[in-house]
């Protein structure tokens, strides 16, 4: 049934990738069940929450608003991603690095989402105020945390005085 | 002792234990599984609160052939969800008591092709009155529940309340209201079910209490323990929202996969999950308060309703948690307290973080304000007159045994937020400007663990045991959502052993492996079963020093000890079993005692904006005080105490669930609102520290106390601001403005 769908290529992660799926298909649902990635995840499918924001050719979206073919040749990045290599001993994007030591994820369902709007505002923020970085994570919602120590990581990740606690965190594990 | 030696891992800031596994996207959530020959199952819901089901037919444009359907006569045991009274159908049986009450389930291999065939279901009604309201229930006019609608009933009595009136002072009266609140966890309920003749059931899902689901399965396939599994997947948020409703669904996804010989997953999509799953009971709190010159509390009588919706489910312990906590944190010789649930023909209301004391609270803490006014004196100074002390005795004559330092708590919290200094600005200021500040406080405290004699009832067990590959495992059936249980649980076990935070792992959330050490629930985790946790630890270190030759204290000499132990007794494993503190004395029946283990205090103040052209309310700052015990964790607890806070700021200002006819009619994030990182103030976190002598490694229950305060805390911050009392939450803009539209009507404001 698939075969009469046309082949739609994106550039996921660093890789290129070919998916055969109905031109209308939701980038969230190609990314979760065509290509396994699922640490992108729904949290309401009307683009409200935030869960599902991967950085498509540069810019934050939500993923469940993007059908497929609008992705056609588009280079998107995931949560899987974000660090280079994820063996033992592998290194964490300086966000995953912050998030672990700030206590920024929680339940963990709205940390994808929030590391892709944060890698993304710091990105065009190398240096953010937490007014930037609460304007940025707008878009993205958290139940658990209050946004307090998301805040905190984002901070973290950003700056130098940082970097005791990060390796700190490191160690421990 | 443990509660006051050094630790080298407990209260330090160790990685999150699962944490690295939600940064990179590879923690499984029940969404994220597939089982081979997976189905998908959807549910045909009521869209009539109450009625007699006159027919279900089948619109012949689909192919039902290609479809597993299931209805109330395909349940092989008893129909109805298993929690504390079985009123509950797991699926509706010739009658509906609320909109969205599960009716028939479907299931086919193609998701997509569900929701057009649940849409063919035609089912015709025959309906009846419904009931939507406290007040409509409490008229008995139509009768939807038992003889008078009423789920459960409490009355506290503690001296003479009606001795007082004749001659006390002050006599001040209040009713105080507060509505439904949705969990919204981001992660919606989910469940994956198999089942195959030899092996019974397994389930896989987005649940904190494993062995409640196992109990309703037993219930509804009438199946021994053995042929009925549950495994708590990666849980995203849960709050209380996933306490009783996984029984539902797992029983739903169970049926559909017996018939349909799949496995079959029911994931919720948001709006499934807002109109048809728990949220907060609406409640209703009339306050009459008797007070002496002094302003000392003489006598409280309180009448407290909640709408407990249309089936008993968790409303008696609910019911029960905010009557325990309707007198506040204060001395009082006479007390009365009538409360009642009210069954309504609304989804039935669950399990929610504070679970009674959020809404018992608010009117308390709301009323001290009024009080305060209505006497003239500061409402600090009046609370302030009226603290239990350490020897004093509560409403249910609770003498309190350890420490209590609400006084100190008190000083810090104004001091940190500069309280006195600003409400005088504010009083300067506010008559000269179109936003008006104020300041609001809080106090209150929250009991850990199940009420009164819940905790021997529950019976816990729970342990940890060591790995062939030299892991040890806590086995316990406390779930992580969020809050940390595995990473406290594990630096306890750690921290006992002597051993590396590493060295120690969770057993899978899977009633294969794990005792029942109680439900996720109550803020019993840190205290009750980490206490646990602790004996166990010790425990194996006696074992292994008896019969092991355990002679030093380093990992390796437990290690090798370990394996010494392994080769003459097979397994290394200790469990140990809930035992209460000593002296504890409760009565069920007249509710008089222990209520509680133990108790969290706490002092919230906010600061509020209050702008008079839009009606909204902002909180600008806020500050939580509190005394958990030992602080097990200082970055999670600080995490546990924000979200608490932001929780219940969107329980004063935000969150409004809307009924229209008995159904959520705003049942999207699109207009169901939260609190985003832009609408959060600032929350400073202070904890002062007196580790609990029961609790593992000191702790007491921190999970609910924070969605205690805030609401309280910020309408009395509101009253400061523009002088005019408001009643109810939640607060919005059009709410606020309605209330000064009213009171206009009737007078001009009072100034300040």
């Amino acid at each position: 049934m698939s075969a009469r769908w046309p082949t739609i290529r994106m550039i996921v992660n660093g890789e290129q990738r070919g998916i055969q799926a109905p031109p209308m298909k939701r980038l969230l649902d190609v990314l979760r069940q065509d290509l396994h990635l699922t640490g992108t995840k729904e949290g309401c499918g009307e683009g409200e929450c935030g869960s599902c924001s991967v950085r498509m050719n540069g810019e934050l979206v939500n993923s469940c608003l993007i059908p497929v073919l609008q992705a056609q040749g588009a280079e998107i990045q995931t949560v899987e991603g974000l660090a280079p290599k994820l063996e033992p001993g592998g290194t964490l994007h300086p966000l995953q690095e912050a998030f672990l030591a700030c206590g920024g994820a929680q339940c963990g369902i709205c940390t994808p989402g929030m590391l892709m709007a944060a890698a993304q505002l710091l990105e065009t923020h190398p240096r953010p105020t937490l007014a930037e970085i609460r304007e940025g994570l707008a878009g993205n919602l958290c139940r658990c945390t209050g946004f307090m120590r998301i805040f905190e990581s984002v901070l973290a990740a950003s700056t130098q005085a940082s970097q005791p606690a990060l390796r700190q965190a490191h160690h421990a594990r | 002792m443990s509660t006051t030696a050094t630790t080298r891992i407990v209260g330090a800031p160790v990685p999150r234990k699962e944490g690295v596994d939600k940064l990179v996207g590879r923690a499984q959530y029940v969404d994220d599984i597939e089982r081979e020959g997976m189905w998908h199952g959807a549910t045909v819901r009521s869209t009539i609160p109450r009625g007699i089901i006159r027919s279900i037919t089948f619109d012949p444009c689909i192919n039902w052939s290609e479809f597993t359907i299931v209805t109330a006569a395909d349940v092989p045991g008893k129909n109805h969800i298993q929690l504390i009274v079985a009123d509950q159908p797991c699926l509706a049986d010739g009658k509906v008591n609320h909109c969205d009450e599960a009716i028939l389930l479907l299931a086919h291999p193609d998701k997509h092709k569900l929701l057009e065939a649940a849409g063919a279901v035609r089912i015709a009604y025959d309906p009846l009155p419904p009931v939507f309201t406290i007040e409509e229930s409490e008229k008995q006019n139509e009768i939807i529940h038992g003889e008078d609608n009423i789920l459960k009933s409490f009355l506290l009595e503690k001296g003479d309340v009606d001795s007082v009136w004749a001659t006390a002072a002050h006599k001040i009266e209040g009713e105080y209201r507060t509505g439904a609140q949705e969990h919204l966890y981001i992660e919606n309920n989910g469940m994956i079910a198999e089942w195959n003749r030899e092996d019974g059931i397994t389930v896989w899902g987005s649940l904190q209490c494993p062995y409640y689901v196992h109990k309703t399965l037993r219930a509804v396939f009438d199946l021994p323990d053995e042929k009925v599994r549950v495994i708590q997947t990666e849980t995203g948020g849960a709050f209380g929202g996933k306490e009783d409703y996984p029984s539902i669904l797992a029983s739903h996804a169970a049926l559909l996969a017996m018939k349909s010989g799949h496995p079959v997953k029911m994931a919720y999509d948001r709006m499934e999950d807002l109109a048809a799953t728990t949220k907060r009971h609406p409640s209703r709190v009339r306050h009459r308060t008797a007070l002496d010159k002094d302003g000392k509390l003489l006598a409280m009588e309180i009448d407290l309703a909640i709408d407990g919706g249309a089936y008993s489910t968790l409303s008696s312990t609910v019911l029960s948690r905010a009557t325990l906590h309707s007198c506040g944190p204060y001395v009082c010789p006479n007390i009365r307290v009538r409360s009642r649930a009210w069954a309504t023909n609304i989804v039935p209301y669950g399990a929610f973080r504070g679970f009674g004391a959020p809404q018992a609270i608010f009117a308390m803490e709301r009323h001290m304000d009024e009080i305060a006014a209505a006497i003239g004196i500061d409402p600090v100074e009046l609370r302030r007159r009226n603290f239990l002390h350490e020897g004093d005795a509560n409403a249910t004559e609770q003498r309190m045994r350890e420490p209590v330092i609400l006084d100190r708590l008190l000083d810090r919290a104004l001091k940190e937020s500069d309280y006195h200094a600003k409400r005088a600005r504010y009083a300067r200021e506010n008559p000269i400007n179109s936003v008006k500040r104020g300041m609001g406080i809080a106090a209150f405290y929250h009991g850990s663990g199940f009420t009164g004699s819940g905790e021997l009832y529950l019976n816990s067990l729970a342990g940890v045991d060591v790995t062939v590959d030299g892991k040890v495992r806590v086995l316990v059936s406390n779930t992580e959502f969020g809050q940390g249980t595995n990473t406290i649980l594990t630096q306890i076990a750690a921290e006992a052993l002597g051993i590396d935070f590493s060295d120690v792992i969770m057993a899978p959330a899977d009633t294969a492996h794990i005792p029942n050490s109680g439900p996720t629930v109550a803020s019993r985790t840190s205290m009750v079963v980490g206490r646990l946790v602790e004996r166990a630890s010790l425990q194996l270190l006696a074992m292994l020093r008896d019969h092991a030759g355990l002679g030093g204290r380093s990992r390796g000499d437990f290690f090798a000890a370990c394996a010494r132990y392994r080769e003459a007794h097979g397994k290394v494993e200790s469990l140990c079993r809930y035992e209460a503190p000593p002296g504890i004395y409760w009565n069920d029946q007249t509710y008089h005692g222990e209520a509680y283990g133990a108790y969290a205090w706490a002092i919230y103040v906010a600061q509020v904006a209050v702008d008079t052209v839009t009606y909204s309310a902002d909180v600008e700052d806020f500050w939580a005080v509190q005394e958990v015990g030992r602080v097990l964790h200082p970055v999670l607890a600080k995490g546990q105490i924000e979200g608490g806070v932001a929780q219940g700021i969107g329980y004063a200002l935000y969150e409004k669930v809307l009924l229209e006819n008995g159904h959520m009619a705003n049942n999207q994030m699109t207009n169901y609102i939260i609190p985003t990182a832009e609408d959060v103030p600032p929350i400073h976190v202070i904890f002062e520290q007196i580790p609990f002598r029961y609790g593992g490694y000191g702790a007491k229950g921190i999970g609910e106390l924070p969605h205690d305060g805030p609401a309280p805390a910020i309408l009395n911050a509101i009253r400061d601001a523009i002088g005019v009392p408001v009643n109810t939450i939640p607060l919005l803009p059009e709410d606020l403005l309605a209330v000064l539209a009213a009171r206009k009507c009737v007078e001009e404001p009072v100034a300040q």
